[in-house]
């Protein structure tokens, strides 16, 4: 499945390049002025480094022509003359020197300015858009694929702009110069370059062709090697319990040596440029040596040679300069087509429409939940479009203010489907669910969800203290009430117990607390909130019986007006509800108390004597 | 000064990855040394020859009665074929060069990968235990990028620079030396800004390293809580806490980049500059006439000779090339910094991994295939289809003789002491008794001890004091690879490995037929949500199953178990996630995996273990109760208490 989720998205997915880039590039915002000052920069000081060979080169081509004056015809320059001539020049080339120092720096620092800043933006961006994503668009795309997008996509994209910035600018600039000063230090030899040139040029692209989907082949190789050293990090204890340290150290080296065989292979291709690249140099120099050796020694003595001796080494240092700049353009090439498949994935999470959360400036929204009041019309329901089979169907239900609800029913049973529309964590797809005689489409999101506490099956705390945990419900939540809500929640007793009390902190994942305990905070978190209705779903399943008896106590007593509607596994979570609706493969199996229930639900009798007769729970 | 000291305990790791690299690979270090030293000399010949051949054209248009046409083009012919032999060279040695890398640091990077993960593999359970995992994955997919960078880039790199370098400075010293003099303090000015701004860059990036760390951290938080996020409409709030990661990661970084990016620039211009200076100051000498000092002696055999103006310029043309190209080099060796300053502390933690010592497994004795003789003895066989029983096979050093016990599953712990370190114990005085076939369960509140107790039975941890009986052998002296087999396990936590499903039920025992595999799924009732997939038992895991529920996973762990069918079996917390009403149905089919076999059980629900044999009710560290559940509740403990809920478990 996943497998097919990642091809999906890296060839089904025809986004339009020109799109992509656009809006890619829309993420420089403010640091537009330094990505176009580090361009400017970086073009003078391409500029200086092409001017300052030359001028050095014009400062020996001086001091040889006062060694050739001496030995030719005898005349003895003047040592002012020779001093003259040389502070001029070291006067131009300390100015040179200077911009190109100058301009080296402002570049390298408008350089990374832009592109830190530029990431900085990307990953804004990308995170802003994800907490717009409703439950929909976060199923589309799994906790994983989100978290590489937002880490190793981006630092690709970022080398890619950086490149962009800093060479994209400097290889052509040093082309055109070099390819302008060849062609007028000597017009009629620069015809070496237009054969060697396109050879060149013609064998990086092929090069690049045909290595960058080896390159996008392997990396998938490379993802799941890394994936089964992360399962051997995670799960050593089944591995060392089975005794497979030496089957996985095997699969791990097979797979290793998979990875190897792709990347050598991909490298090798890429390792060819340096040689091409020579033998395109070398191949001009050693053309240009004998033909123009050739030209000179012809034409000696004649007064209008075509070529001299001076013009034919500029044109081996210009045709240097030529190749390795088309050496760097087909670097910018690869490190963009590297990227490509990066910035894809990026755009694709961009793009993505929030499902649900649009039009949120209508002001006819409302903005009031009156009552806990809630009615399920002719609800049915299916995650996707396209999916043949409804995960919801023709639910009919109504709730009363202030009323304990409970819900059962196997796992799959779309329990958690059912309440997940309540706070309108996904829309129905026919009929309609009301809050407070309103529909929750016509309900001001955040508004709506604000009076929804809702303790999801998949518990989550959140690095920091507890404090900071709970306040979550409600910012400005005094400790009194914090220590209420726990109380209500029986976490209180063990908060205590922590030598921080409520300043301890939690690690990352809550892995510091235990199930029991992260599953009472969380309730915790939700009644802090002190919403119109309040669902716990299976959120005691780690707490022990009496606890959880005591916690929905706790709830009928202090907040007898807030809907209370709770999933569970166990019978003896919800036998003391008003009522309790049975769930069985997406519908309404039975809703009544208790006791009418075990008169005449077949699934819910089932259930109960399952529990009484093994569990004797009470 | 805590820094100062690190710097000087990091070379070590460093140096050790570089022998680990050169050792391994010698014929292809060797061979990439000479196609650098190859490549080095050909591209500092070549301007050489080329020198020559505009001499020889110099000389033949100045002097043409000299030279006729034929002489002269015959010594550019010569000299062109030197040049095109030195091309040829630096070719080959460029391209060899270049594929031995893309080879070798490829396989140098998977020897390495493969060195790490395998040493990894037989590190104790308590290496995982105490280290953060994401840290143990970024020494695969970063340190070891980074080390190959350095092998095959930096190195190379560095190498060539260096032979420009040595080979620019001798030339210098037979022209002038005191225009080398000037050359090499500046090329000292050059490597102090090197260290300086490299050193800054390097410690930025080093910087970045480590916040790139909590950046991920924090958002893989946020993705994993996304939809607790949206419930709480807390978006404007996580975006706050993103934001400051976010803004702290662009400064450290915007920091390393400008040193990165300035350091080039900075180091060029040096260079120009002593290119001036050499000029004005060569000027000055050769104007006022100061005798040269070179290592070849003049003509007069001295090494101090005064020298004609026009020689003196000869000087000096020759010299200043060369001043381009050993600034060059120094600039060009210290572009690398950066990777070099990353690759000392990427070694550093690999190291920290491979100097880790590994589990040992010093037991003796053994498991093996027997069969019982005429006379009712255990004898060993090695034919497997006479075998019918398993044994331990205990050979006794003091008088070379070997018993052999049936593997039966009896466990027993006298006055078993543990704790984690040694400051602090959290098992007092454990002593139980499992007979074969008897179903142990512990009841306790979270950190009671109960999986404490099981990772002893496996050796994940040693116990500091009591003992520990397997068969009435002392499972210290038994091969912790042979203990393990015996064994099965099924944990809270289930990890499930890429693969098809049946790859993952058979990872219990790899020869397992798939007839063998699918009946051990079905005694985990996992067949018909197995079946209902739409590739069934060719469906393929990804990431840990995340494609399926909890419960799910729960049920597949349970029939990898299974199908091990090991004569113990440990069950953690193996049914928490299933329902109640797919539970009872497993329950069954655990019920038959049970029989015969040593059972230890630790669950929340009571309903799952009500059945044990004995129940041990534990209490930090401590048991404070034992006995059957009747007797339990007749007791009126605390089990009673927490059977009736009137106590609470956590």
């Amino acid at each position: 499945m996943q497998k097919q989720e990642k091809l999906e998205s890296y060839e089904t997915a025809n986004f339009k390049y020109k799109d992509i880039v656009k809006r890619l590039l829309s993420c420089v915002r403010e640091y537009k002025k330094a990505s176009i000052l580090s361009v400017i920069f970086i073009a003078l000081e391409t500029l200086m480094e092409c001017a300052i060979p030359f001028v050095m080169s014009m400062l020996i081509d001086q001091l040889e022509e006062v060694v050739r004056l001496n030995a030719e015809e005898g005349v003895v320059v003047s040592n002012s003359v020779i001093l003259n001539s040389v502070l001029i020049f070291s006067g131009i080339l300390l100015g040179l020197a200077l911009v190109s120092f100058t301009c080296g720096v402002l570049a390298g620092r408008f350089s990374a300015i832009a592109s830190s800043g530029y990431a900085k933006n990307l990953r804004k961006d990308l995170f802003y858009k994800i907490t717009t994503f409703s439950f929909n668009n976060i199923d589309k795309f799994s906790t994983s694929s989100l978290v590489t997008r937002q880490t190793m996509d981006i630092w690709y994209v970022q080398m890619a702009f950086m490149m962009l910035i800093r060479v994209a600018l400097r290889a052509p600039l040093m082309l055109v110069f070099s390819i302008v000063m060849a062609v007028i230090m000597a017009p009629d030899m620069s015809w070496i370059y237009a054969i060697t040139v396109p050879v060149l040029a013609a064998a990086l692209i092929t090069i690049l062709i045909k290595v960058t989907p080896l390159f996008l082949k392997v990396f998938k190789k490379y993802d799941r090697l890394n994936e089964s050293i992360n399962e051997n990090v995670r799960g050593i204890r089944v591995v060392k319990t089975y005794v497979r340290e030496e089957y996985e150290k095997e699969k791990f080296g097979k797979a290793s040596d998979e990875v190897r065989v792709g990347f050598t292979k991909a490298e090798r291709l890429i390792a060819l440029t340096n040689p091409v690249m020579y033998v395109a140099m070398y191949l001009s120099m050693a053309l240009i040596i004998f033909i123009g050796s050739y030209v000179i020694l012809i034409n000696r003595g004649s007064e209008n040679s075509p070529l001299s001796i001076g013009q034919m080494s500029s044109l081996i240092t210009y045709g240097a300069q030529i190749l390795s700049s088309l050496m760097m353009l087909s670097m910018i090439f690869f490190m963009i087509s590297m990227s490509i498949a990066s910035m894809k994935r990026i755009y694709e999470v961009l793009i993505e429409e929030p499902t649900i959360g649009k039009n949120q400036d209508n002001p006819n929204l409302c903005k009031e939940v009156a009552t806990g009041d809630i009615e399920f019309k002719d609800v049915n329901f299916k995650y996707k479009e396209t999916a043949k089979k409804y995960a919801l169907s023709d639910i009919n239900v109504k709730i009363k203010s202030g009323q304990m609800v409970g819900i059962i029913g196997g796992t799959g049973s779309s329990k958690s489907t059912l309440v997940n529309l309540i706070s309108r964590f996904y829309d129905t797809t026919t009929g309609e669910v009301l809050v407070g005689g309103v529909n929750v489409k016509d309900y001001d999101v955040k508004a709506l969800r604000d009076n929804v506490g809702m303790v999801l099956q998949k518990n989550v705390l959140f690095s920091g203290t507890i404090n900071e945990n709970l306040r979550w419900g409600n910012k400005e939540a005094t400790q009194e009430e914090i220590i209420n809500a726990c109380k209500i929640a029986q976490a209180d007793s063990f908060v205590q117990s922590f030598p921080d009390k409520y300043e301890s902190q939690i690690l990352q994942g809550g892995t510091n607390v235990s199930g029991g305990q992260k599953q009472r905070l969380c309730i915790a978190r939700a009644i802090i909130k002190n919403p119109k209705i309040l669902i716990l779903d299976d959120s005691t399943s780690a707490v022990d019986t009496k606890t959880d008896a005591l916690i929905r106590r706790g709830l009928r007593e202090t907040l007898p007006n807030t809907t209370k509607i709770i999933i569970a596994q166990r019978v003896s979570s919800v036998t003391d509800a008003d009522f309790i609706i049975v769930m069985d493969n997406g519908t309404i199996n039975g809703i009544g108390t208790h006791d009418e229930l075990l008169k005449n639900n077949a699934i819910y009798k089932e259930i109960y004597e399952i529990q009484n007769q093994v569990g004797g729970m009470k | 000064m805590e820094n100062i000291q690190k710097t000087k305990k990091k070379p070590s790791a460093f140096f050790r990855i570089l022998k680990g690299y050169f050792f391994n690979h010698k014929l292809a270090t060797a061979l990439s040394v000479l196609c650098v030293l190859l490549v080095a000399v050909s591209s500092f010949a070549a301007p050489l020859i080329l020198q020559n051949v505009t001499r020889l054209l110099t000389e033949t248009l100045e002097n043409p009665a000299q030279f006729t046409f034929e002489a002269s083009w015959g010594q550019v012919l010569i000299l062109g074929s030197i040049l095109i032999c030195c091309y040829i060279i630096s070719i080959i040695a460029a391209f060899t060069f270049s594929q031995i890398n893309a080879v070798v640091g490829q396989k140098y990077m998977d020897e390495l990968r493969q060195e790490i993960f395998k040493h990894m593999e037989d590190l104790p359970v308590k290496f995982f235990d105490t280290h953060d995992k994401g840290d143990i994955m970024s020494v695969y997919t970063n340190d070891v990028d980074t080390i190959r960078q350095l092998v095959i880039n930096s190195i190379p790199e560095v190498l060539m620079c260096s032979c420009t370098f040595v080979a620019v400075l001798i030339i210098m010293s037979i022209s002038s030396i005191w225009l080398l003099f000037i050359v090499v303090i500046g090329a000292v000015i050059m490597m102090f800004s090197a260290k300086h701004v490299g050193g800054k860059s390097s410690k930025n990036f080093i910087a970045q390293q480590k916040i790139i760390g909590q950046e991920e951290g924090l958002v893989e938080e946020m993705m994993n809580g996304l939809k607790v996020i949206k419930s709480f409409n807390h978006e404007e709030e996580s975006k706050a806490k993103f934001d400051k990661i976010n803004q702290e990661f662009n400064e450290v970084s915007t920091k390393a980049n400008i040193y990165a990016n300035i350091l080039m620039p900075i180091m060029g211009n040096i260079g120009n500059l002593l290119y001036i200076i050499v000029a004005l100051v060569g000027t000055l000498l050769c104007i006022y006439q100061v005798p040269n000092l070179s290592f070849i002696p003049g003509t007069d055999g001295s090494l101090l000779t005064t020298l004609s103006v026009p020689t003196w310029i000869g000087i000096i043309i020759s010299f200043l090339p060369m001043v381009r190209q050993f600034t060059n080099s120094v600039a060009q060796m210290s572009n690398q910094i950066n990777t070099i300053a990353l690759s000392i502390g990427g070694s550093e933690r690999i190291y920290e991994i491979l100097d880790e010592p590994q589990e040992v497994d010093d037991g003796y004795v053994k498991l093996c295939r027997a069969k019982y003789d005429e006379n009712g003895n255990i004898v060993e066989v090695s034919n497997k289809k006479e075998a019918t029983i398993w044994a331990w096979k205990h050979p006794h050093q003091a008088d070379g003789t070997v018993t052999y016990t049936l593997l039966e599953g009896d466990i027993r712990m006298y006055d078993v002491d543990f704790g984690y370190v040694p400051e602090k114990i959290v098992l007092h005085n454990i002593t139980l008794y499992a007979k074969p076939g008897q179903k142990v369960a512990f009841v306790g509140a979270t950190g009671a001890g109960k999986t404490t107790i099981t990772n002893l039975l496996n050796r994940f941890y040693d116990i500091a004091d009591g003992k520990i009986r397997y068969d009435g052998i002392n499972i210290n002296k038994i091969s912790k690879k042979d203990l393990r087999e015996s064994l099965g396990m099924v944990l809270q936590d289930t990890n499930l490995f890429s693969g098809t499903i049946m790859d993952n039920i058979r990872y219990g025992k790899l020869d397992a037929t798939d007839e063998e595999c699918i009946a051990a799924a079905k005694l985990a009732n996992a067949d018909s949500f197995i079946t209902r997939l739409p590739e069934g038992y060719n469906t393929v895991l990804r990431n840990d199953g995340s494609n399926l529920s909890q419960g799910q996973r729960q049920l597949l762990s349970i029939a990898r178990a299974a199908v091990h069918n090991a004569p113990v079996m440990i069950l953690d917390e193996a049914t928490s996630s299933i329902d109640t009403r797919t539970e009872k149905i497993v329950t069954e089919g655990m019920d038959n995996l049970m029989k015969g076999r040593t059972v230890f059980v630790i669950a929340h629900r009571l309903s799952t273990i009500q059945n044990s044999d004995v129940i041990m009710v534990l209490d930090h560290g401590n048991i404070i109760e034992r006995g059957s559940h009747d007797e339990l509740i007749a007791q009126k403990g605390v089990y009673y208490q927490l059977y009736t809920g009137a106590f609470e478990l956590e």
